[in-house]
Formats: C-alpha cells, structure tokens, sequence
C-alpha cells in the first residue's frame, strides 16, 4: 500500500454513529504461474484501496462498470472474503482479523442478498428449511417456534406462506428474490449488503422487488450497501453513492449530487450513458463517450487509473495517485481537475 | 410515407409441448420502414424474441407451427423455401444477438468468422474479403483491426464482440437489422458507444432497425416507433412520443410505472405491477392482462374476462388493445402521469424535426 491512500481517513473521520467503517480495504487476488512450485507471479487487484462509512438506515450505493471490483467490496467487507489491507469496523468493533467461527455471532447482525436467485438457493431445501437455516445456524429459538416465524417472515415478504413446503424451482426469479431476502432480514440484522438483487428481474417484478427493500429498511432501520451496476436503479433507493472505477472509490456524494453536481469526470461520463426513459428529454441529452475498455487490473495505470479514458486528464495525472477527499461539504472526489463549476 | 421494407400481419408461433400447447407469438401486426428503428418491448415470455426469430427464419418448422405473412420488400418469408430465405438472410437482413460470446464460434478466429460471412453471399477473392473484414471492424470502431482479425473471440472484452457482431452482421449492407437485447449484456458506457454506432451505421446504410429490448431508456434513446408486446400479443402500439406521453393501455402504464428514472428525486416511489406474467400454455380467455390489470373493474361487466380486445386504432398511428374507454384511458393517463396535452407534443415533435 502507498502512503498516498491515508488521508482517505478524513473520509470516515466526520460520523461517529457509523454502523460500518471502512478504511483503506484492500483486496488483492494472487496469480500463480504454472510449474511445479505454483510460485506468485503477480495479484490481480480487485480492489486496490477503498473508504468508507455507513449508519443504520442508510443506504449507500455502489455502482461501477463490470471488473470495478464492486461485488469483491461488497463481499470483503462482509468477510466473505479476506481483505489484504486495510481496517473494517463493525459497531466500532475492529473486525479485519476474525476467523471464520469469530464471525459467526456477528452474521446475526449483517447478511446478504446475491443477485442470481437460481444460484444461491439450495434447489434440495424446502422454502421452509431455507428461510429456517439462519435460525439453526446461530441457535435461536423463537418463542412461537421456528415454522410460525418463518411463515410470518414469507408473510412479510410478499409470498403465500402455505408454500412453506416447496421447492425452489417452484417459483418465478422474483419470488425467488424474495425468499432470499426473507432469509436475510430473519434475523433482523442491521446490514445487508445487496449485491445486483434486482438485475435479474423483468422490471415490473424489478420494482416490486425495489419497493419491498424499501419497506423493510423503514421497518426494521436496516442499512444497505446496494451494489449494481443500473445507475437509475442505485439513484432511486440510495441516499449516497459511491462510484467504483479499477478498485477505487472515485466520487461519494448524496445520491443528488452524483446525479446533479458529479464532480469526477467519470462520474460525468457514466451519468450521462444512462439513457432516460423519456425521449423528448433524450433528444436534447449531450452524451460523454468514453473510449477504449477498461484496463487490466493486473497492472493498472500510474498515477490516477482513469487517467486513459480521462477526456480532461494531464501530464499529472500520470504522475500522482489523487486522494479522494472532501472536495465540497459531504462530497468527496479522487481527481486532481474536479468540475469546478460543481464544487460548492 | 413510403411502403414499409418489412411488414408483419397475423403472425402466429406455437410450440406443441407434453404440458400443451405454447402460444408464445399470438396474432402479431408491424411494419417498419428503411431507415426508421422499430422497438419491441416487453418481459420474458412476452414473445418479443421469438417475433425476430420467425421473421428471420430461424424456428424450426419440425417443432413450430408458425402462420401468417412476412414480407421483406413484397416478398413473402414464410411460405418461401429455406434456400431462398438462407440467400437473404446475412445480405438483406441480419440480426445481432444479446449475447456475443455465445453467437461467436470459439474456434475460430474473428478474421475467419467474417470472411465466411462474406463468402456466402459475395463471389469476391479470400483476400478481397478480409480487405473488406478489416474496414467492416475499422467502421465499427474496432482499433487496430489488421491484428484484430486474428485474434479468438475469447480474446475481446464484451463490448469490442458487440462491435465484432455488429460488423459481421453489417457485411453485406443488409436493409433490415434485427437487434435483439444489443445493449443488455454491456455496461452503460459501452452502451453508449454501441447505440451511437447503430444509429451513425443505419445513417449511412438507410438501415431499417427493429430493436428488441426491455430497457425503455434505450428505446427512448433509439426508437422511432414502438411495439409493447404482452402474453404473445402486441397490446399497444405507436410513435415513440404517443407511448411515453400518451400511453392509453394499462400495461404500458405499468411498465412505465415501473422504471426508476435517474433525474427524478430519491422521495419517489415506484408503481409496480402486481403478480406475475401469464403462463403461455394457459392463457387467459379474456384479456391477457386482465389478471394484473388494476382498471378491469372501470369496464362494466366481464367483458375482460370473457372478451378479447381487438388492438383498435385512437390516431393514425397508434393503437390499442384494452376494453376501457378511450376517454377514461386518456384521464387516466393523464392523472397518473401528468402528461402534457397532445398539442404541446405535436409541436415540440415539429420543433424536434
């Protein structure tokens, strides 16, 4: 790690409430060349070096391109996987080092929701059993016993829950969805990392599936980390946003500013690609085109890693890494040239 | 207006499966234009890729009952022999599919992939047809396309296959081009690039364009007419301005309903539709939409129940297929959407032009 990346704790300094403080993650993916002795030949960097912070009944989105490392973010500060670098921070609790059994009183309090709803459900378990198995795994044992909860969570969710006893395959994807999240909110944790829940799904089951989360956080003050890569989908249900380009965190702002005021000029780029589901408003829309892929985490450009898509970058932007940092009140920008116009 | 260079009427698609029949296309009606982009929108299971893939001649007739008319400029697909549709199909019209790794061979390399596409309708030398592979990539903003040609599909990123598809599906000036979810697969920017390039290319070649796609941003951004399709049927139909401001059938409000906008404030909520598409084995009798339709109840009786709406013209140009009254449709629309009136639209539309 460079030095660079340390006054990304101003990032986190300002919210002593939060519920989950990142600082500096970290997650490198080892390549091990061929040969008998599978020696180290490089990392893939997923995530080179992310910060930041969440307090209970937020949500906070998470967007970015494919190969932006955003669901290995998600994943490593649930400690699914295990960072490389950096310090995570659950309730105040240093959590970067737990083991696997460490962790397991604290799955109470944050779960998941993943995006493939035919994937991450065992098509062997009965919905029942599935909703159930949080119960069994952290050894609760509700008062009414475990079938009246469940059903009351399928209940909560929107599922008939004298369907109790079948099987996944019995439902569409977004019912599907829905028992994912019955399970995750079982428990009644304070986080759940949403990681693309509703890029699978038709939009009008898209929606429902939108309004539920909503619901739910209202109900129970649940925060979200919501990853996906449909910035209309990430725009309507965060509060902030924070934009992902080659493991960094380009630009965090209220979800408003991110949309009205971006102050990175990929932030600018990506915005302005979402077409608007309103042609008269599209017609007038100016468009910023990128040019060129994404480069290879493998090795990734000096100085600040958008700088070869960059339409504004500089002789220093290959040069220096820049820092994200607090460029206007709240809103925080890794970029050397931020949109001034914007910086109020 | 000229005559449409492809005209779909009654276009019926059934599977025969061991559950019953599937009536995945039911009675389809379009036409499109040279030049003009045609969107057809819906879910999964609304028929809208089976639609492409009947026009194109790629059901198998042993285990599809297609019926009713295609015509490409007069000509008649449907009845036509498999020879004579394989001679237009690649060089008239071609199509481009959602998912490029898995309509690119692995095996083979981009260079040949192309140039096999050009031998088939074209009596021009091996090297004349990598000249012109070489320029088709070039065209389609494929940088370094001299190197490009030998390289695997495998070896391109997602959006740089886009490009390779679109190429390939290019290569013979074809007059229609069906796309079928061309953006779906490919991150925002790239969408971008893909749909500036589709509508630069349809410039240059008079293209007729019938896009297939659930994503009404990229429809607003491309389209010139729509087709909303549901359950097999098209269920509204119109100019691109009378579907987003003018919406009159309670599907198409509740797609619209439906899609979170990026420029609208945080507060809003989304106006799902409840329940689940139908099962096209058993179709409802009545209307198809009848068991999610929030407005059945305004339609006295059990017309939607028992009654099939026919897709009954409001304008010229737009048409649909609901029991309700057209003038409790346009209060609705309007109170749900706040829509302007159809005077404004007609002359922000003249302004546009």
């Amino acid at each position: 790690m460079t030095a660079v990346d340390e006054s990304n704790a101003g990032i986190v300094a300002g919210r002593s409430d939060a519920l989950l403080r990142v600082e500096n993650v970290q997650k490198y993916f080892p390549i091990n060349g061929g040969g008998l002795l599978k020696r180290k030949v490089g990392d893939v960097k997923a995530v080179e070096s992310i910060s930041f912070d969440i307090i209970p009944g937020e949500t906070l989105g998470v967007v970015g391109e494919s190969g932006c490392g955003k669901s290995t973010a998600g994943r490593t500060v649930m400690k699914l996987l295990d960072p490389t670098g950096g310090k995570i921070e659950f309730e105040g609790r240093d959590i970067t080092n737990l083991t696997r059994k460490e962790m397991v009183p604290l799955r109470r309090e944050m779960q998941m929701i993943f995006q493939d709803p035919y994937s991450s459900l065992n098509p062997r378990h009965t919905v029942g059993a599935i909703i159930s198995a949080p119960f069994k795994v952290q050894g609760v044992k509700p008062a009414r016993g475990v079938q009246a909860e469940v059903q009351d969570l399928m209940a909560r969710v929107g599922l008939n829950p004298e369907h109790f006893n079948r099987y996944p395959n019995e439902f569409s994807g977004g019912q599907r969805q829905r028992i994912g999240i019955a399970r995750a909110i079982a428990l009644r944790p304070k986080l759940i990392v949403c990681d693309e829940p509703v890029s699978a799904l038709d939009v009008s089951i898209q929606a429902q599936v939108v309004n539920l989360l909503e619901d739910l956080q209202d109900e129970f003050r649940l925060a979200y980390i919501f990853i996906a890569h449909d910035l209309s989908v990430v725009r309507h249900i965060s509060d902030r946003i924070a934009v992902m380009y080659l493991g960094r965190i380009m630009e965090l702002a209220d979800s408003e500013r991110i949309y009205k005021a971006p102050l990175h000029p990929y932030t600018h780029a990506l915005t302005s690609a979402v077409p608007l589901p309103d042609p008269r408003a599209e017609r007038k829309r100016e468009r910023i085109l990128l040019h060129g892929d994404l480069p290879s985490p493998i090795n990734p450009p000096s100085g600040c890693v958008f700088r070869t898509r960059c339409p504004k970058a500089q002789d220093l932007c290959a040069q220096e890494i820049p820092v994200l940092r607090e460029l206007a009140p709240g809103h925080f920008g890794a970029c050397h040239f931020p949109e001034e116009r914007h910086l109020i | 207006m000229s005559d449409p260079f492809l005209s779909v009427s009654d276009l019926r698609v059934q599977f025969p499966t061991e559950d019953g029949v599937v009536s995945a296309v039911d009675g389809v009606d379009f036409a499109v234009e040279k030049n003009k982009t045609l969107a057809i929108v819906g879910e999964s299971g609304s028929g809208k890729s089976v639609t492409s893939q009947a026009i194109m001649g790629l059901l198998n007739r042993k285990t599809a009952k297609v019926t009713g008319e295609v015509r490409l400029d007069g000509e008649e697909l449907l009845t036509a022999r498999p020879e004579q549709v394989r001679s237009l199909r690649g060089k008239r019209m071609s199509m481009i599919f959602q998912d490029p790794l898995s309509s690119l061979h692995p095996f083979y390399s981009i260079g040949k992939q192309l140039v096999e596409a050009i031998d088939v309708h074209q009596n021009v030398s091996s090297s004349a047809a990598m000249t012109q592979a070489r320029d088709m990539l070039d065209r389609v903003g494929i940088p370094n396309p001299e190197r490009r040609l030998k390289d695997y599909p495998h070896n391109l990123s997602g959006g740089m296959r886009q490009r390779v598809m679109i190429a390939m599906a290019l290569l013979n000036s074809p007059e229609l081009l069906i796309a079928d979810e061309p953006t779906t697969a490919l991150d925002v920017t790239v969408q971008a690039q893909i749909i500036e390039l589709l509508r630069d290319l349809q410039k240059e070649f008079n293209t007729a364009i019938i896009l297939i796609t659930h994503d009404l941003g990229v429809v607003a951004d491309m389209a010139d007419d729509v087709v909303v399709m549901y359950g097999g049927r098209v269920v509204e139909k119109g100019g691109i301005d009378d579907i987003y401001y003018r919406p009159e059938m309670p599907y198409t409000w509740g797609l619209l309903g439906s899609v979170p906008r990026m420029d609208a404030g945080h507060s809003t909520r989304l106006e799902p539709i409840p329940g689940q598409p139908p099962s096209l084995i058993r179709l409802p009798k009545g209307c198809v939409f009848r068991p999610r339709c929030a407005y059945h109840e305004l339609v006295p009786g059990d017309r939607c129940d028992v009654e099939r709406p026919d897709l009954l013209p409001v304008s010229p140009e737009h048409a649909v297929r609901c029991h309700l009254e057209p003038a409790q449709r346009q209060e609705i629309a309007n109170e749900r959407f706040g829509l302007t009136s159809v005077d404004t639209g007609v002359t922000e539309r003249r302004e546009d032009a």
